[in-house]
């Protein structure tokens, strides 16, 4: 069974969200999603300052197998990337809630409110 | 409803990760398919390959009939338990299959196809052997699996999983031997020594848990296509199909063409001229992997394509198979698009690995 933490928010496209204590949203991929993707190898990551709209693709996750678009949870800003998990795409499977992928700081701070929580998310990766 | 190999529930007991994979359902991995690449480089791993068929072709005549049925020639084997790698053509030379086809005895000759390709091998067979040898008889052996072990020390560990087949140890490369109901040839898909035994469904079932035991890494259809593809092997419906001859797809030393036994699609090949060749890509500049299907600029007239990419284990780097202009030559540089880079990339020789080495310039 993946692991799903109950306070992280998710979206359908298998990101995670974290509302920092200053207000910025971690983003990364769900345990689900590394699982189901494999062996990670390469990771394109969007430009700090890129101001992203709601559900766009800004990233690019690629697994042994195959190139997979990571979307933007919710609108805003990309204020930090993570240069550690680019350099070492592994560290995501290793543990997908640690190895954070880009932070946003985003428009409207209530968007978060509109993606699913743990129980939701669970219940949709169960019926794929 | 997928189909379903005996070692099913062996897999779903290890947590494989399973897909469908032509009809079959078939591992992928069983955690890291990378993991999985190492073991079979540096010591071993085995692969259900039960998905693909086994025929037996009996009869007097067998190897007349092979003769002409296949693009390279049978009469290479005259040792008894010899292999031979060919292709399956249509008329026109296109590919209708790879296969490996084990001579065991005048009457007897045992082939190996594709799973996805099954069905249409054994009709496209049958209708050869009825306007041909129709005294031949060819049988699918549904009664059999088949498991690949494979690796640098794949023989100690098969030998102390199995001893009773340690006769087998004697094989030379691209040999087999029956040991009773179990055959065993020294053939695999990977680039490294190793073994393929096919035996009846319960015979593998036990080898598997013996292999398991000795400490053999199960591995699954994720790790045995970034193994073929290092070790430069083709993989049908990648380089070659069809629409493809083998002379463009890097295995016209599979073609016999000298002698003057006639085969299936030989007056089309004598006159072809290849207008693309298989190479092998080497990505240079970071910023993606190599997938099938991307375009391959060279500066010819007309663009190449990969056929197969990935990310190599063994290289830390990402490799391709790519069908290329012929003007191409083996080091140059040429430039691959993914997404919106234009990315540099090294034309090699394949294979990339060939026995845990590394033969390629980086």
């Amino acid at each position: 069974m993946s692991q799903i933490p109950n306070d992280l928010k998710y979206t359908d496209s298998h990101e995670w969200a974290r509302v920092e204590q200053n207000g910025n949203i971690s983003v990364g991929i769900t345990d689900h999603a590394q699982a189901a993707l494999g062996d990670l190898v390469f990771i394109e990551l969007p430009e700090v300052g890129r101001a992203l709209t709601d559900k766009e693709a800004c990233a690019v996750i690629e697994s042994v197998k195959a190139a997979s678009d990571i979307y933007a949870p919710l609108a805003g800003t990309v204020v930090e990337v993570n240069d550690t998990v680019r350099g070492a795409p592994e560290t995501i499977n290793q543990d997908a809630y640690e190895a954070w992928l880009f932070k946003i700081k985003p428009v409207d701070a209530k968007a978060i409110d509109g993606l699913l929580d743990a129980a939701a998310y669970e219940a949709m990766i169960g019926e794929e | 409803m997928l189909k379903k190999t005996a070692l099913n529930a062996a897999h779903h007991a290890l947590n494989a990760r399973m897909v469908d994979f032509g009809g079959w359902e078939m591992p992928v991995n069983y955690g890291s398919q990378i993991d999985e690449h190492h073991a079979v480089r540096c010591d071993a791993g085995m692969f259900d390959v039960s998905h693909m068929a086994v025929v037996d072709a009996q009869g007097a005549g067998t190897r007349d009939f092979l003769r002409y049925a296949l693009a390279n020639n049978v009469d290479k084997l005259q040792d008894g338990g010899r292999a031979l790698y060919s292709c399956m053509l249509r008329e026109n030379g296109g590919v209708i299959d790879d296969l490996i086809v084990y001579f065991i005895n005048e009457t007897f000759f045992r082939l190996i196809i594709n799973a996805a390709t099954a069905e249409k091998d054994i009709a496209w067979l049958e209708q050869l052997r009825n306007s041909h040898s129709p005294h031949l008889s060819l049988t699918r052996r549904a009664d059999l699996s088949m498991l690949a072990v494979q690796g640098p020390h794949a023989a100690t560990k098969l030998w102390r999983a199995f001893p009773s087949i340690e006769k087998a140890s004697s094989l030379i490369s691209f040999s087999s031997i029956f040991d009773g109901d179990c055959f065993v040839a020294r053939t695999g898909y990977t680039g490294e020594d190793g073994f393929e035994v096919i035996a009846p469904h319960q015979t593998i079932v036990d080898l598997w848990q013996k292999l398991l035991q000795a400490q053999v890494k199960p591995c699954g259809l994720g790790a045995r296509d970034t193994l073929r593809l290092e070790a430069g092997m083709a993989l049908y419906g990648q380089e070659m199909d069809e629409t493809i001859t083998p002379l463009e797809a890097g295995l016209a030393w599979t073609v016999d063409l000298k002698s003057a036994r006639d085969f299936v699609g030989k007056a089309v090949l004598l006159t072809f001229k290849p207008t693309y060749r298989l190479v092998g890509l080497s990505l240079l500049d970071s910023g993606g992997v190599l997938r099938a299907h991307q375009i391959v600029r060279s500066g010819a007239s007309y663009d190449g394509e990969i056929t197969s990419g990935t990310f190599s284990p063994t290289l830390n780097r990402s490799i391709a198979l790519a069908r290329v202009p012929v003007a191409v030559a083996d080091n140059d540089i040429v430039h691959v698009v993914i997404r919106n880079k234009t990315l540099a990339a090294r034309v090699v020789k394949p294979p990339f690995v060939r026995h845990g080495k590394i033969i390629i310039d980086l």
